[in-house]
């Protein structure tokens, strides 16, 4: 029995108890114990799910990533809207884009912050996971595609989880 | 002044769930209709928002809170279920 | 309440109703099912992020704690619009819907 007291996740324990509190109407007593049992409770009824850590992962290069991509955000909602705005029309293209990141979890940043970055879409990865097939709204060719990406994201991916 | 921008962004909100309402209707496929509930419902939560601006209270937020977390499931229940053909295999 | 708050809010407002409509014109006008895909899923998130960062501001300034759902709310939206869209482009590729004709590559089946 007393094994089983234990935080297989602890940051995500971590997160789970945080996010309780800020989500009661500030904090006493009951939403401390409530927070408590979520945060032990959730963490080992989902324990199969997790996908295996990855070995080496340096996250204190996290924060800066996602400033980057916050500021590509803003940035390209702007040029999207202008297009949507403008009469001409896109000229969407279907991207191959080869992977060089072999972990799943970074395959899958990756992806997300393709699909948030306006103008791009992550729409289907390959079955053996080396190829993610990518819709651009307007682009003049792949290789301009695939060079922004590998440059802007992929690379700073690589260097966490080297 | 917060109150001309209120109102403006309130009406700019209600005009693009009209949009949102054109696409569902018309929508010549079955993606389109899921895609254009899906935006509806995060205008929803814009709506909600300012409606709580409006009126000087935060308890609209948890009605948010609950909205945004539905509409997600569904939105990727329906794509399942496009795409599979059932939604739990 | 400060008129530095003033005009950062009413900013916020216009930028966030703004961002949300061009994303519904978008969605309205735009020719093929995956160039819509751009319009909602990535305007309109900023749209409701610069609304929600008003009331964040508003509910701080008048002094009403500050606006730590809203904060989630918005991280929730943001962590599950690549996902959603995802799933709906894989739908929309396996149901075969039609791309716009100057549209170059194709979407690959396995």
């Amino acid at each position: 029995m007393l094994d089983r007291l234990s935080f297989p996740q602890p940051w995500l324990s971590l997160i789970l108890f945080l996010t309780w509190q800020f989500l009661s109407d500030g904090i006493s007593g009951g939403s401390l114990v409530l927070g408590l049992v979520l945060a032990w409770g959730i963490p080992q009824l989902t324990q199969g799910f997790w996908p295996e850590r990855p070995a080496f992962m340096k996250s204190w290069r996290m924060p800066a990533y996602l400033l980057v991509v916050l500021w590509d955000i803003v940035i390209a909602s702007f040029s999207v809207a202008k297009l949507i705005l403008s009469p001409r029309k896109p000229e969407p293209v279907f991207v191959c884009y080869p992977l060089q990141l072999e972990h799943p979890l970074a395959i899958s940043i990756l992806a997300s912050t393709i699909s948030l970055t306006p103008g791009t879409v992550s729409a289907d990865i390959s079955d053996d996971e080396k190829m993610l097939l990518i819709h651009a709204l307007d682009a003049r060719s792949d290789d301009e595609v695939i060079d922004a990406i590998h440059t802007r994201y992929e690379k700073p991916l690589m260097e966490m989880f080297k | 002044m917060i109150t001309i921008a209120l109102y403006a962004s309130i009406a700019m909100v209600t005009l693009a769930a009209l949009l949102n309402v054109y696409r569902l209707i018309q929508g010549p496929d079955a993606p389109d209709r899921v895609l254009a509930l899906d935006t509806l419902y995060i205008n929803a939560i814009a709506l909600i928002i300012l409606l709580g601006i409006t009126l000087g209270t935060r308890m609209y937020l948890e009605s948010a809170l609950l909205i945004a977390v539905m509409g997600f499931v569904s939105t990727v229940a329906t794509a399942k279920y496009l795409k599979r053909g059932s939604v739990i295999e | 309440m400060s008129p530095l708050a003033e005009y950062t809010i009413s900013a916020l407002l216009i930028i966030g109703g703004a961002f949300t409509l061009i994303g519904a014109i978008g969605l309205a006008r735009l020719p093929d099912f995956f160039t819509r895909l751009h319009g909602p899923t990535k305007a309109t998130t900023l749209g409701v992020g610069a609304v929600m960062l008003s009331s964040v501001v508003y509910f701080s300034s008048t002094g009403q704690g500050i606006g730590i759902s809203e904060i989630l709310i918005t991280v929730f939206l943001f962590l599950t619009a690549p996902v959603s869209a995802n799933m709906l482009a894989k739908a929309a590729m396996h149901i075969g819907v039609k791309t716009m004709d100057n549209t170059r590559g194709k979407p690959w089946d396995q």
